[in-house]
């Protein structure tokens, strides 16, 4: 109840201060009402820029530290003998990927490979069989498959030379690139 | 990639670069009782001091291989006769040769070069084989190898294959950057290498029509795996594959007319038939396992090939006037990469067993599984055109190395390229 004279006294001022103006010049009081309006309409436009801007760099920021997570995640999945079964670690590795992928365009290649037990036909499929698996996981979170490549290198294409797990553990692999 | 046509070439190449890919020959193993043979040095009637080739040391090369001969040494010959009436054959009883093998190289027809022999009995003194063979002067090592093969078909019953061609890929690794891939063809004893094709990607799955003028391989030249076929005469080559996927395991059907291929295209690797004429596709086999590694039967009414979809690699066999498929081995968990010898019963196969993959041979008819080898990474089998021998790709050292050892386990040698790694040998049919 205590505000209410006050309001009623503020608007009556507003009102007297608004009468004196028109009756005083009413083109200079409509030049100064455009100008008034130009500047505030700039500096809406300004601020929406800015916002803008600000957003922009914040999408730009958020995709790097995707671009970065992903990168920090690594760029070979590795699997376990004679499985095309994406590994919890893989998995994780692929999810960082996946998340860069959403929100930029870039086109990935996922090469696959085996060690080199086995014959090298039927590596060549498995190998195929592990590029595949990787691409259905990331099709399955929303990347568009038009954007993945895959390709199956089999047993040709060691990183690892030698015999022993030590070695084969490093080329049994889907590498994006 | 560089294609190579090798026959203007061929000279040039044997004495370029790539002489560390040429394969060597070490003897592993031998029969019991090899066979004691004199292969006495040729006689020479052309000009000059003597031939350009030892045509007796090649054939004595390919009978020590065999494992089935123990040629006599010629340090140890008392005489070196050139015709039938200089054989004293009581000299070669003496240092208990067998048999004995004479011949004289010389001038043959306009613009060849012929070669004659003799095989002699020294028990019953008399000639048992002879006959000549004339062939231009730079396949005068093959006309020696014929000479081998009728050696050999003489005393073994069995026909000779030592006139016959290999083709295998050698890979020289860069650590610090990417291999080089060679394919190469050879005489079937390694010698006279000539490279096909060249390249910083892979080469894979050599295969020969059965006309032996033509191979098959994988290509990754462009990036992606595509099928090849190439004219070893021409040097034409055409590729017949680029889809989206695997194009893998090209082998040509006993008639010629058709390619046996798989092919990933449609989702999961299946097995189909290209028409070589009008490059029409037909797929065999729609399963979402892994199917691959068609070799085909030499009738040609089936094919046999490698399939998970047991949930482990196994050969299974596809009728081609039923389109049954029915499943061939069952001993061990693992079974893959079948060629089938000519007689259309043994199959070399890559078996494993405690986590060692070896070369075995499946019998069709007993439907029993022999293995042939202890070495632990063999693969890639391929059998000679008589069935006799099978040769493989094997690890020594880090590297990969060609083997062979025969379908009944009796004789085994290394093939070792003298630096790097050889291996997918795929041995040609007869070539005549």
């Amino acid at each position: 109840m205590k505000t209410l004279p006050v309001v009623g006294k503020f608007a009556s001022v507003v009102f007297a201060s608004l009468v004196l103006v028109a009756c005083s010049n009413t083109d200079t009081a409509n030049e100064e009402a455009a100008a008034a309006e130009a500047a505030s309409a700039a500096a809406a436009q300004e601020a929406a820029r800015e916002a803008e801007a600000r957003a922009a760099a914040e999408v730009a920021a958020e995709q790097q530290r995707l671009q970065d997570a992903a990168m920090a995640a690594g760029t070979v999945f590795y699997f376990a003998f004679d499985s095309s079964a994406l590994t919890d670690e893989a998995r994780v590795a692929v999810d960082a990927h996946i998340g860069a992928l959403l929100t930029n365009d870039q086109s990935v290649r996922l090469e696959g490979h085996t060690d080199e037990r086995g014959t090298r036909e039927y590596n060549l499929a498995l190998a195929e069989r592990r590029a595949n698996a990787v691409r259905d996981y990331m099709v399955a979170n929303g990347v568009p498959s038009y954007r993945i490549e895959t390709i199956s290198y089999g047993e040709e294409s060691p990183v690892a030379f030698g015999s022993g797990e030590a070695n084969w553990q490093q080329n049994r692999r889907v590498e994006l690139k | 990639m560089r294609l190579i046509l090798f026959i203007t070439l061929t000279y040039l190449l044997s004495c370029a670069g790539f002489a560390h890919a040429q394969l060597q020959i070490e003897i592993t193993k031998g029969i019991d009782n090899p066979t004691p043979i004199a292969i006495v040095p040729f006689g020479w009637d052309g000009a000059g001091g003597s031939a350009p080739v030892d045509v007796a040391q090649v054939v004595d090369s390919d009978l020590v291989r065999s494992g089935q001969f123990s040629p006599v040494s010629r340090r140890d010959m008392l005489s070196f006769p050139k015709k039938a009436s200089d054989i004293y054959f009581r000299d070669w009883r003496a240092i208990s040769a067998d048999y004995v093998l004479i011949g004289r190289v010389g001038p043959g027809s306009p613009g060849m070069i012929r070669v004659s022999y003799q095989l002699f009995d020294t028990a019953r003194q008399q000639e048992i084989a002879s006959g000549a063979f004339e062939n231009v002067l730079p396949e005068l090592r093959m006309v020696g190898h014929r000479v081998a093969d009728a050696v050999y078909e003489k005393l073994t019953g069995i026909r000779g294959a030592f006139a016959t061609r290999l083709v295998y890929v050698s890979v020289s690794r860069n650590p610090n950057g990417k291999d080089f891939y060679r394919l190469i063809l050879s005489d079937s004893d390694g010698q006279r290498p000539i490279v096909l094709l060249e390249g910083r990607d892979p080469i894979m799955a050599p295969s020969w029509s059965p006309d032996g003028n033509e191979v098959a391989y994988v290509s990754f030249e462009t990036s992606r795996p595509a099928i090849y076929r190439q004219n070893l005469r021409t040097g034409v080559r055409e590729q017949l594959t680029n889809f989206k996927g695997l194009n893998n395991s090209p082998v040509w059907s006993p008639d010629g007319n058709t390619m046996a291929m798989v092919l990933s295209k449609d989702g999961s690797p299946d097995i189909y038939l290209m028409n070589l004429t009008t490059k029409k596709l037909t797929q065999l086999t729609n399963h979402y396992a892994i199917d691959t590694e068609p070799t085909w039967m030499p009738d040609g009414n089936a094919l046999l090939f490698t399939s998970d979809r047991g949930g482990r690699p196994q050969i299974y066999r596809y009728d081609l006037r039923s389109k049954a498929i029915t499943r061939v081995t069952f001993e061990g968990r693992y079974n893959a990469r079948a060629r089938v010898a000519q007689d259309g019963r043994n199959v070399a196969l890559v078996h494993q067993s405690s986590g060692q993959y070896h070369i075995a041979v499946h019998d069709l008819v007993t439907e029993r599984l022999t293995v042939l080898t202890s070495t632990s990474l063999d693969e890639s089998p391929s059998i000679a055109p008589n069935g006799s021998i099978v040769l493989y790709a094997t690890k020594r050292g880090g590297e990969s190395i060609l083997s062979a050892v025969a379908v009944d386990g009796g004789v085994s040698f290394n093939l070792p390229a003298r630096d790097g790694s050889v291996q997918e040998p795929a041995w040609s049919p007869y070539l005549d």
